[in-house]
């Protein structure tokens, strides 16, 4: 078996392992290039079908071709997606686009607190009708207990002491210190009334196993990652505000896991576009610590 | 390759890990830079150790708290460095660093040499089962670059690891600080003939899928996604050693269901015809029989595993309470989860010098313990020597991993927890002088219990009320004892913590009582297997048993009195049962 090949075998008994252990299960889909092969691998380890939620947190700022590109896919692999966004923020423009929040506070209510709320069953959630393609509001669903996530340790140094099932208690906190083992595949699969676990499947991907595996598999990615002609692209998907484009040629996948390979971008983090990160002096572990993917 | 990197605190691992991402040229452009900014800006010596040292508490307190990944590549290949923490504190995350790795670097502090978590991290490395371990000895500038030094360590340390049994492949003097022989060697180090960490990680072998072994194929999971139109049954799971193949005859444990492999199946794949060991893969039977998950699926014409309910093992505990007897613990195997007792403590280690301990009666944390485990219901395992993957498991407390273990040997044993509990109980039953033929004389009834079992949702409750009803209105002595099905929550599922052996006691222990008063009594429970109707008959003794299947039959080789199919008819099914129940005399049919 090829590095790539261990990788995936890992990560689809990783999601087989949470789907046994937990009965509320979602997956959240930010719709970026690391979510995006996470959803693959469940159609993977579920021959063809996800059978659970896919939440995504809707901060209203999301380049649009993002939403066009979720809505597409959730109709077509019949999924059941499920949407979240704190109404109350967007409301009175609580938000940097607007001038009244840091990029760190827009982060912490459009992302974190919506997120919160939206798998503790507090604040209303928007599900896909696919019979009539509109998404209608709910309220009051069940606390999601298991919630899948598509970080990578490669990305910053936070995310790299993150275990494969990772307890967050009743406020979400992470208690770094204090994880518990994880030893031969077995994970923490218990958990007290109250508690929910985080679950990472993509844990040992790197940046470029990611692009090796969109290529080998032809998952059909949101082209904003790729150059249409303006010698530009977007290498880490946010929202619009704050996420920057790189200077890139590529055009197809095959170019981007050359750069990545030996090229321009083989030795440049990838969360450089991304301009909440340089607020932040601990990386992003202030925001990890309050929920934050 | 994924290598750990261990040792005891402040010896220096994360040096080393950050001097080699730093000279192989494998961190992010300007990380180095950020860094060594960042700490003139905080007015505190640059460290290489800091470049994975991320969290806050970490950098503040200048130690490892939790194991950290990093990726760097060699000429050679690519690795998955894994960084462990040396402080006693922080042993379990140790642990986790360690077992997924397939090499080991040990760093020793060159002025400090070998101290106890030296010793208690090799000690560990022999029992995750990690057989490559380089040992580097590290910080050698504070020693003058002193031959002297690295040979006492080295000759301390190999003693060591002799006890142990654990062959290190190479010793290695470095100075990570000053980087001397990480990525190159230099003339400090003249003296020393031997290959650089760099070099020496390139030699260790990546050990290839076991895929000449016998075929350990946990069932992880068993799919049937009918509501999107598929009709596919899959048992699904990560084939641990061994191959299968379309035709093979398969073999579930501990059941003992057997079937033949229809087909291998897969998402985005050409149609295959066989799956090997690492792959995450399912199948198809040709024979729908009824299997959990949790079972080890193996090939009929290979060597079966073990399959038992005590057994001896090595234990490491990590828990914040001891391990202690009579207290229940549920053991994952493989994909099986079972409820797990304590039943002798053997002898006990300290790891950090190897004194032993005899007298023990219960674990403490970081102890490693020789003992023997008590499974509620036989396990399919292997021993740990023969094949590691289905040779280990870890020991669940209030919902944490709290130990980890192997398998050293099976025990055969006539008495278990529930004999053991039978034998006590009638050695303290104050029985009177009314028999069991009194009561029946009385009654016109010889005392039973009716176990109505088989799949969910048949009806079986329904029947049984109308079953009390009949009896009762002809004048039996009958009571129906409806347990909630909610209580009897199939134990498969991984999340919830496997009360159902324990309702399942409670029921056997009320059945006898109920007995023993000269009544029948009828109870339903659901996915009833063989171990556990066994477990309820044998409480249950010395009073009968009537055991009703409704629906599809479950057991593997379990013998049922009454097969009932479906229950469209009521009446006739409770006519059937009660013909039963006359024809062994527990109603009799004439009056004295």
């Amino acid at each position: 078996m090829d590095q790539l090949e261990i990788i995936e075998s890992q990560s689809i008994f990783i999601l087989r392992e949470a789907y046994r252990g937990f009965k509320q299960l979602v997956m959240l889909w930010s719709i970026g290039k690391d979510s995006t092969v996470l959803l693959w691998l469940a159609r993977k380890a579920f021959f063809g079908h996800v059978p659970f939620p896919l939440v995504h947190i809707d901060t209203s700022y999301k380049i649009p071709e993002m939403i066009e590109y979720r809505d597409r896919f959730a109709r077509e692999w019949k999924i059941n997606m499920v949407l979240g966004r704190n109404e109350r923020a967007l409301a009175e423009k609580q938000t940097y686009p607007d001038g009244n929040a840091t990029r760190l506070e827009c982060c912490r209510l459009l992302k974190s607190e919506a997120l919160k709320h939206t798998l503790s069953g507090e604040w209303p959630r928007w599900i896909l009708n696919h019979e009539t393609g509109e998404y209608d509001r709910t309220e009051g669903g069940e606390p999601y207990t298991g919630v899948i996530v598509g970080a990578r340790s490669d990305e910053e140094g936070s995310r790299s002491k993150e275990r494969y099932f990772s307890p967050r208690d009743r406020h979400n906190d992470w208690d770094v210190g204090d994880q518990p083992p994880e030893l031969w595949n077995q994970f923490k699969t218990d958990f007290a009334p109250g508690t929910h676990v985080r679950i990472h499947p993509l844990l040992d991907w790197t940046e470029l196993n990611i692009w090796e595996y969109i290529e080998r598999e032809n998952i059909p990615i949101i082209d904003l990652y790729f150059d249409k002609g303006k010698g530009e692209r977007y290498r880490s998907l946010g929202c619009a505000p704050c996420t920057s484009s790189v200077r890139s040629c590529s055009t197809r996948v095959q170019d981007i896991v050359g750069e990545l390979r030996s090229g321009k971008f083989s030795n440049i983090a990838e969360r450089s576009g991304r301009e909440q990160d340089k607020e932040d002096g601990g990386g992003l572990e202030s925001l990890r610590l309050d929920g934050y993917m | 390759m994924s290598i750990v990197v261990i040792g005891h605190v402040d010896h220096g691992k994360s040096t080393v890990i950050g001097r080699l991402l730093a000279d192989t040229d494998s961190l992010p452009k300007g990380k180095l830079a950020d860094v060594k900014a960042q700490c003139a800006r905080n007015a505190r010596p640059f460290e290489y150790a800091f470049l994975l040292d991320a969290l806050k508490d970490e950098q503040a307190q200048g130690i490892t708290i939790d194991s950290a990944r990093c990726f760097f590549k060699s000429s050679k290949r690519h690795y998955l460095i894994i960084d462990a923490p040396g402080h006693i504190e922080f042993l379990k995350n140790m642990i986790s660093g360690a077992a997924r790795a397939e090499a080991a670097v040990l760093v020793i502090d060159a002025k400090e040499g070998v101290q106890e978590n030296s010793r208690r991290h090799g000690y560990l490395l022999s029992m995750l089962g990690i057989r490559q371990v380089m040992v580097v000895i590290n910080k050698m500038d504070l020693v003058n670059y002193d031959p002297q030094v690295f040979e006492t360590i080295k000759r301390d340390y190999l003693e060591f690891l002799g006890k142990v049994e654990i062959e290190a492949t190479f010793f290695l003097p470095v100075s990570a600080m000053e980087g001397v022989n990480i990525a190159e060697n230099t003339p400090a180090l003249a003296w020393f003939q031997g290959p650089t960490v760099l070099e020496a990680l390139d030699q260790f072998e990546k050990e290839p899928a076991p895929v000449d072994q016998v075929l350990r194929f946990p069932v992880q999971d068993i799919y049937k996604f009918t509501e999107s139109g598929d009709d596919r049954r899959i048992v699904s799971g990560r084939i641990e050693t061994g191959a299968v193949r379309v035709g093979d005859e398969v073999l579930f444990l501990p059941s003992g269901k057997r079937s033949t492999v229809a087909t291998v199946e897969g998402f985005n794949l050409p149609t295959q015809v066989s799956a090997h060991a690492g792959q995450s893969t399912g199948v198809t039977l040709t024979d729908q029989v009824y299997i959990k998950p949790g079972e080890l699926m193996v090939r009929a014409d290979q060597r079966p595993p073990q399959v038992g309910s005590q057994l001896k093992v090595n234990i490491f505990w990590m828990g914040r309470q001891p391990m202690v007897q009579d207290k229940r613990y549920q053991l994952k195997l493989a994909s099986a989860k079972v409820s797990v007792w304590l039943r002798e403590v053997e002898n006990v280690l300290d790891a950090s010098d190897l004194t032993t301990d005899s007298n023990r009666r219960q674990i403490e944390r970081h102890d490693v313990a020789e003992c023997i485990l008590e499974t509620v219901k036989p396990l399919a395992f292997d021993l740990s020597s023969e094949i590691a993957a289905t040779g280990r498991f870890v020991i669940i407390d209030n919902y944490e991993i709290a130990g980890g273990g192997v398998v050293l040997a099976s025990v055969r044993s006539k008495v278990n927890r529930v004999t053991e509990r039978v034998d006590q109980r009638e050695k303290n039953w104050r029985r009177s002088d009314i028999t069991p033929a009194n009561r029946a004389m009385r009654y016109n009834q010889k005392s039973t219990l009716v176990l109505l079992c088989g799949p969910a949702d048949t009806g079986k409750g329904d029947l049984a009320k109308a079953l009390e009803e009949k009896l009762f209105c002809n004048g039996r002595l009958v009571y129906y004892l409806g347990l909630s099905n909610s209580l009897m929550e199939s134990d498969t599922d991984l999340n919830t913590s496997s009360d159902r052996d324990e309702h399942l006691r409670r029921l056997g222990e009320i059945s006898h009582m109920f007995t023993d008063a000269g009544l029948i009594l009828i109870v339903t429970v659901s996915g009833l297997d063989d171990y556990e109707l066994e477990m309820v008959r044998t409480l249950n003794k010395p009073h009968d048993d009537f055991i009703v299947n409704v629906g599809e039959n479950l057991f593997s080789d379990a013998k049922i009195d009454l097969q009932i199919d479906t229950l469209e008819h009521r009446a006739e099914a409770i006519e059937e049962i009660e013909r039963a129940l006359a024809a062994r005399k527990h109603l009799v049919e004439y009056y004295l």
